[in-house]
């Protein structure tokens, strides 16, 4: 179908789109917005983030009319809403078991980027704009473990707000400043509750500018080849949204089976007993989805170093463009690349079992392997790999790679900056 | 694209069935009973709740506290609202103040929570040789293996094995971490008289009182493996569909 | 031959396009049915909730209230005036004009005993309690009571009598459960 935007477009609808462009917009960036026709399922992710974080922010609304924060009343206000507000039990597991899927989608779609080659140029700003994202959530979701109140809630935020005292001499004055008082108390579970309520907020901006990023350039595809022309793209709809609802429809089926049938699965049973600051759980797990960066925080025996390298683990996310310069983006076409890339994954996923075993015996051994692997694999052998590991004959566009399957090697210019 | 289906099968499945798996550890294999109330068709045995119950009001309610179950909730496990009013009538609780600015003593309402055997925490401790007896509102959800933990807890009562060193005040019990409770076994053969007929033996005791504790930890598990069954199916169709019309409309993409 | 093939061509089509309409309206039509399910268990969430419910109905034991006085109750949130009343005071109530009334109500027709008199103590008017209680209060103009901030009377019957008040201080839903008890709501 083809549309003319310069036409001016009738009716009510017309009215608006000329005082306020909304109609257009949607339009240009929803509808007939040229996208890369051979875009795998590792495209959903993003989409998938985008519908969470609303489900996430709806369902945190509702919750926060019926929750109360203060150290006397909160774990009581939680029971409350799972037993007798009407479908309370649903609106609380929708939320908690909804940060686990966040963060799993946001993963995913991390990996996707680090496979594929998205943080490359023209797509830095992008990247980094995404590793912001994760560090709000991260943020978020520390805090909102807190409110209930519970053994893990009490003594995960103490636990991680201790570490702040390892910074030397203003160490202790950052951590009382960060509990309003000498522990974790009543001004710590209001703060973090304002907060919590807060950052989701700051998120959706953050996650408009990195629309904004991506719209710039469009998005990267799995060749890592750049668009060189229409036939390249599809319109995004009705192409890629049917594709996304499909997307959906799976994500919704694995929520749902979590939500009704194994809610507390990815919890741990201890955040059901009553807060007690005189009593400490034999095991502080963290939840799961920072598991990999507890690994690598007591995989070092220094408290301060403990503690940098855990928030370098995130922080070397920004660096990635400048650490891979590989002319070549996707990892399809760099067979060295490839390999340390799923043995990153798999190390990933150790650093997370690690994470959650008791940090004595062999799996100290274990987590500081996974740990030098981990940053080795951003700050010495991405680089190296840049200027070393050759570069493979490419397809000359994306048409061709989907057509033929085969490379263009008579034209071997340079198909990435 | 099979890989892919496969791939989200088996996430599906591994989080299904996991959570039929107990978190593994270094204490001894529980026994595991077949409730009625595990699977995505589970529901209660109401009958069986009811005994629970009475096991509950009649042993454990003495020193453990219920507090975050209301009287009224009592009709999740069978019970009329006549018998909910004369069950929370048998219980004081203090209300106040009143026109005079005192506290008072009242007969307990369906509306109220359970009435809790001691004022406070540190009453609790004092009465039981400095040992909190945990609410067990929540005890089934707040332990590792939940209902086969309580259950083995309960079954799980022996004497001191020789070389054991033996605190003073405490019992030996297989499951429970570091293996020496503070509670003595509280029950035994018709510790209960039921008033089905069930015969009341140790382990139909532990039963049916874990089987309560359950529900009075998920009181919503019926409705919601109930509403979870429909709303998958409705999804699982919904996705399907979804698939079709993908296909259709991406058949003429190179 | 050619138009044949034509025709036979455009009548697969139209039927292809049949199926996939078909296809797409009623996948839509699930989905938006499911999204509308969802939205409504999550706006119930903000009803009245099964602990506020419970407190929905009160009982009242009026054997100590004695002849001639009158309690006072909370209801949802609402004073309830209960006043046990005295041959007089009902006498009043039901020889008054029902058509000379602001608002027109038998003393029949807002109880169910004429001894026991029970009615929401807030003013029609703007909402504020009216005196007449306590021993002491104004009972107004005509026995019953008086808002002190607008000046508003009501009767024995509970019945706006003067004053800018339009409606009869409201009788709530209410039964006898036995002699000597009511349950409210």
């Amino acid at each position: 179908m083809k549309k003319d935007n310069n036409i001016e477009q009738k009716g009510v609808s017309g009215w608006i789109d000329k005082r306020l462009p909304v109609f257009s917009f949607i339009n240009h960036n929803l509808r007939d917005y040229p996208t890369p026709k051979n875009l795998n399922y590792f495209w959903n992710f993003g989409s998938l983030a985008g519908i969470t974080l609303v489900i996430m922010i709806v369902s945190g609304i509702l919750l926060a009319m019926q929750y109360t924060a203060n150290t006397d009343l909160a774990f009581e206000s939680v029971e409350r809403i799972m037993r007798d507000v009407n479908n309370g039990w649903l609106l609380r597991y929708i939320h908690m078991n909804g940060a686990s899927m966040f963060f799993i989608i946001v993963f995913i779609h991390i990996f996707r980027g680090l496979y594929y080659g998205s943080y490359k140029y023209p797509r830095e700003i992008l990247w980094m704009l995404g590793v912001v994202i994760l560090l709000l959530m991260m943020a978020t979701a520390f805090m909102g473990y807190v409110l209930p109140w519970g053994q893990m809630s009490f003594w995960g935020a103490t636990v991680i707000t201790n570490l702040f005292s390892a910074f030397p001499i203003i160490g202790d004055y950052i951590v009382t400043f960060l509990w309003g008082g000498f522990s974790v108390d009543n001004p710590t579970l209001s703060r973090f509750f304002v907060l919590h309520y807060l950052l989701p907020f700051a998120i959706v901006g953050v996650v408009a500018l990195h629309l904004v990023a991506l719209h710039q350039f469009g998005s990267n595809n799995p060749t890592g080849v750049d668009v060189k022309s229409e036939n390249d793209t599809i319109p995004f709809h009705p192409y890629y949204t049917v594709k996304d609802y499909f997307g959906l429809g799976v994500f919704l089926i694995i929520y749902a089976s979590l939500v009704f049938f194994a809610p507390n699965f990815l919890g741990h049973p201890d955040n059901y007993i009553p807060a007690n600051p005189l009593q400490t759980p034999a095991h502080i797990v963290p939840e799961w989805y920072f598991l990999p960066f507890y690994a690598i925080l007591r995989a070092v025996p220094d408290k301060l170093m403990g503690v940098l390298l855990m928030f370098a683990a995130v922080l070397v996310l920004f660096f990635l463009p400048w650490l891979d310069k590989h002319k070549v983006r996707s990892a399809s076409f760099r067979p060295y690349y490839k390999q340390f890339y799923w043995l990153f994954v798999i190390n990933s996923i150790v650093l997370g079992w690690v994470g959650a075993m008791p940090a004595e015996g062999i799996y100290v051994l274990i987590a500081r392997i996974a740990s030098v692997y981990y940053f080795a694999f951003f700050l010495v052998i991405m680089p190296l790999l840049s200027r070393f590991e050759k570069v493979s004959d490419l397809p000359s566009s994306i048409s061709s790679a989907v057509l033929s399957k085969r490379f263009d090697t008579e034209t071997k210019e340079s198909y990435v900056k | 694209m099979l890989s892919k289906i496969f791939v989200i099968l088996a996430i599906y499945l591994f989080s299904i069935i996991s959570s039929g798996v107990k978190a593994a550890s270094d204490k001894i294999n529980l026994i595991e009973q077949n409730w009625p109330h595990s699977g995505i068709f589970g529901r209660f045995d109401k009958s069986s709740l009811q005994r629970g119950f009475l096991v509950y009001k009649e042993v454990c309610a003495a020193c453990h506290g219920l507090k975050h179950v209301s009287y009224r909730d009592l009709t999740g496990i069978g019970l009329t609202v006549d018998e909910i009013k004369s069950i929370a009538g048998e219980y004081e609780l203090v209300d106040g103040p009143n026109d005079e600015g005192e506290m008072f003593d009242r007969e307990a309402k369906p509306s109220d929570k359970f009435v809790n055997p001691y004022e406070n925490d540190n009453q609790a401790r004092v009465a039981n040789n400095g040992a909190y007896p945990p609410d067990l509102s929540l005890i089934v959800k707040a332990r590792a293996g939940g209902a086969d933990y309580l259950y083995s807890l309960l079954n799980g009562y022996k004497e001191f094995p020789e070389n054991f060193e033996a605190s003073e005040g405490m019992y030996y019990n297989e499951y429970y971490p570091g293996k020496q409770i503070a509670m003595p076994s509280p029950i035994m053969d018709d510790i209960v008289d039921y008033n089905d007929g069930t015969d009341a033996t140790h382990v139909q005791i532990a039963r049916d009182v874990t089987s309560f504790l359950a529900w009075a930890a998920e009181p919503e598990l019926e409705e919601r493996k109930s509403l979870g069954v429909k709303t998958l199916f409705f999804l699982i169709l919904l996705t399907i569909m979804l698939l079709g019309v993908k296909r259709k409309i991406w058949k003429d993409v190179n | 031959m050619d138009k044949v093939e034509t025709k036979d061509k455009n009548k697969i089509t139209s039927v292809d396009e049949e199926k996939r309409d078909f296809l797409y309206i009623t996948t839509a039509g699930l989905a938006i049915a499911g999204g509308g399910a969802t939205v409504w268990s999550l706006i119930d969430t903000m009803n009245p909730s099964k602990d506020v419910l419970a407190l929905a109905s009160t009982e009242v034991d009026l054997s100590p209230i004695e002849e001639g006085q009158s309690l006072t109750v909370m209801w949802r949130g609402k004073p309830i005036f209960i006043r046990h009343r005295t041959t007089s005071e009902i006498q009043d109530a039901t020889d008054a004009d029902v058509d000379g009334l602001i608002h027109k109500a038998s003393d029949e027709s807002r109880v169910k005993n004429p001894k026991w008199l029970v009615v929401i103590g807030v003013c029609t008017h703007l909402g504020c309690v009216p005196l007449g209680q306590k021993i002491g209060d104004s009972k107004g103009d005509f026995d019953g009571w008086f808002c002190p901030c607008h000046g508003s009377h009501y009767d024995t019957s509970g019945r706006i009598r003067k004053g800018p008040a339009p409606l009869n201080l409201e009788i709530p839903p209410y039964e006898f459960v036995s002699d000597d008890i009511i349950k409210i709501g």
